[in-house]
């Protein structure tokens, strides 16, 4: 039963093109990206507390990647070194900051995005000469709704692995106090860095499956820090640290921002911070455990 | 050549050094990793542009405006936003992720409100715009103002730090904040007024960028960042520490951007951070 609903609901999902429109179907590949986005972040960020801010950094490195390739290589080799590239880089962040304290990690990734992205542009003015490219590929707007629902089924299918495993148990321990981890005998680093990597990968893969619905590709538009942060808000709306946590708060937030941004294209990043800041006081861990904490509360009254 | 270097960078590293003070100050005293803090920083830059453009008044005056309001902008955020995460975090460490959640959320507010006020252009006002000799080597008067402004602030912040009753009870909090109220030190008030103290920092610094210096809206999070770096740099908590590395990063920066190219600043900014986690993660000046 518990694998039959999953299973039933993504045969659904996967069939779901068929019944709707272009725009509906738009709007199905967003709230898959983001479902995927939110749960490929909490795959690190949910058990461990080492919030990554670096989500469009992986994001737009994948998006670039494609964009650079996609004339050179078929495709799916364009998409093995799109991970291959975002593994490595969370590979030199996660070596050189998961060793120390958990506000150095957060304050690299902060600024990672901004980093990859004036590089590449200096790289782009000053050693190719052009900035901007275009994705010419035959890959249709349903190829990458199924695509993307692939990667965002086996993230979570990852994730449930991942939460039962030996891994999964030492990311938690490591949450919940580090120094009891590293007593019993938990590689810290180790733990967090193969579950940071992994993270990273799909996100990474997240971007080179999603840019092939923009022709034009260029740093100022794959690497929008609004990515990041929508990433981040919807995981701790649905709760980081449960299987089914992000996916619940991406749906729901992904439909509401695209609701602002047509509506109030000027006004809407204050409405996210609001909504943001209202999220991190009245849900810190999120709808789910705020429901279980309020059945709990009442089952106590009654006994 | 290399003095032009060596002058400019000295000047721009004044402006990066007030602003890491502030940050220093924030997360030593009150413990609050303030995401939002480059966002401050430009938020004073559009009020000083506002002020001189729209109503006339002189920079150095509204400088005397905007410290202040800065100060009282601090103490509102720690009181509204900032006081109940540290309530409702104890002692159970959670601080550190819900208020680096927080002001995460503050930055893109802050953003938005700067975006729909200003606008998304590069804002620039011209001002005092003359050449001044130094050693040899000619700098706009704008940029001597903002580094006399440095100097005077930074000054007189650590002498009130080291001399003052103040500024003992703000390094005992910063020092043991479990310890401060046996001496019978109110962590909160002085907490409140550490987070309000660097905000006035961050304010400052921002007019003085906004005198010299080119910006828009989105720059905030660049501010944030090397603020960061140079306070890792500097040690965390350590005012000297970071006074010196912020001089130290502005002159790294000028080097880079006149001998290899004005696009890699950053570049070499998160070389310097790789290089101090790598080699030295409590700081250049710290202990241990």
């Amino acid at each position: 039963m518990k694998l039959l609903l999953p299973l039933v609901a993504l045969a659904a999902l996967a069939y779901a093109p068929n019944l709707v429109s272009d725009y509906g179907l738009g709007l199905l590949i967003g709230a898959v990206t983001y479902v995927t986005l939110a749960n490929g972040w909490a795959l690190f960020s949910g058990h461990t507390h080492y919030v990554s801010l670096a989500t469009v950094a992986f994001y737009g490195t994948g998006a670039y990647t494609v964009a650079v390739l996609n004339e050179t290589l078929p495709y799916p080799l364009v998409l093995v070194a799109a991970a291959v590239i975002g593994a490595t880089m969370a590979l030199v962040v996660g070596l050189s900051t998961l060793r120390l304290a958990g506000v150095y990690f957060v304050i690299f990734t902060f600024g990672l995005a901004e980093l990859v992205r004036q590089l590449i542009t200096w790289y782009e003015v000053n050693i190719t000469g052009t900035l901007g490219r275009y994705i010419f590929l035959d890959v249709t707007a349903r190829d990458i709704y199924w695509q993307m629902l692939a990667l965002g089924a086996a993230t979570i299918a990852l994730t449930a692995y991942v939460h039962r495993s030996r891994l999964g148990l030492a990311l938690r321990v490591i949450g919940d106090d580090e120094v009891v981890a590293a007593h019993s005998g938990i590689n810290l680093a180790r733990s967090k860095l193969i579950a940071f990597v992994l993270s990273a990968t799909i996100l990474t893969l997240v971007g080179a499956v999603a840019s092939p619905r923009s022709v034009y590709v260029e740093p100022a538009i794959v690497f929008n820090p609004t990515v990041s942060f929508l990433t981040v808000i919807m995981a701790l709306l649905g709760g980081a640290n449960r299987l089914w946590g992000p996916a619940l708060g991406a749906v729901p937030l992904f439909l509401i921002f695209e609701w602002l941004s047509s509506n109030f294209p000027d006004t809407y990043p204050i409405f996210l911070g609001l909504l943001f800041i209202a999220v991190v006081f009245a849900l810190p861990d999120g709808v789910l455990a705020g429901i279980e904490r309020l059945r709990a509360s009442r089952k106590e009254r009654t006994a | 050549m290399l003095l032009t270097t060596l002058v400019l960078g000295l000047v721009l590293g004044g402006t990066y050094a007030l602003l890491a003070l502030g940050l220093t100050l924030q997360y030593g005293i009150a413990r609050i990793m303030n995401l939002a803090y480059g966002e401050i920083t430009l938020l004073a830059a559009f009020i000083l542009v506002f002020l001189f453009q729209g109503l006339g008044i002189p920079p150095l005056a509204a400088l005397v405006l905007i410290a202040p309001a800065g100060y009282g902008l601090g103490w509102l955020l720690y009181t509204v936003m900032m006081q109940p995460l540290v309530a409702r975090s104890g002692s159970s460490g959670r601080l550190d992720v819900d208020s680096i959640l927080a002001t995460f959320g503050l930055l893109f507010l802050i953003q938005g409100v700067l975006l729909v006020t200003f606008g998304a252009n590069f804002t620039s006002i011209s001002y005092l715009d003359r050449g001044i000799n130094i050693l040899g080597v000619s700098v706009a008067l704008n940029r001597l103002i903002a580094f006399a402004i440095c100097v005077v602030v930074g000054t007189v912040l650590v002498l009130v730090l080291a001399r003052t009753r103040w500024g003992l009870n703000l390094r005992a909090v910063a020092q043991t904040p479990a310890s401060a109220p046996l001496v019978g030190i109110d962590v909160n008030r002085v907490a409140r007024q550490g987070f309000a103290l660097g905000t006035a920092l961050a304010a400052v610094g921002g007019a003085s960028i906004a005198m010299y210096q080119t910006f828009s809206a989105t720059d905030g999070v660049v501010f944030t960042m090397k603020a960061l770096v140079i306070v890792i740099m500097g040690g965390v908590g350590n005012v000297g520490g970071a006074l010196l590395a912020g001089l130290a990063l502005g002159l790294v920066e000028t080097f880079v951007a006149t001998a290899i190219d004005p696009g890699l600043t950053l570049a070499a900014t998160f070389a310097i951070f790789l290089g101090v986690l790598l080699w030295r993660p409590q700081g250049l000046f710290g202990k241990g």
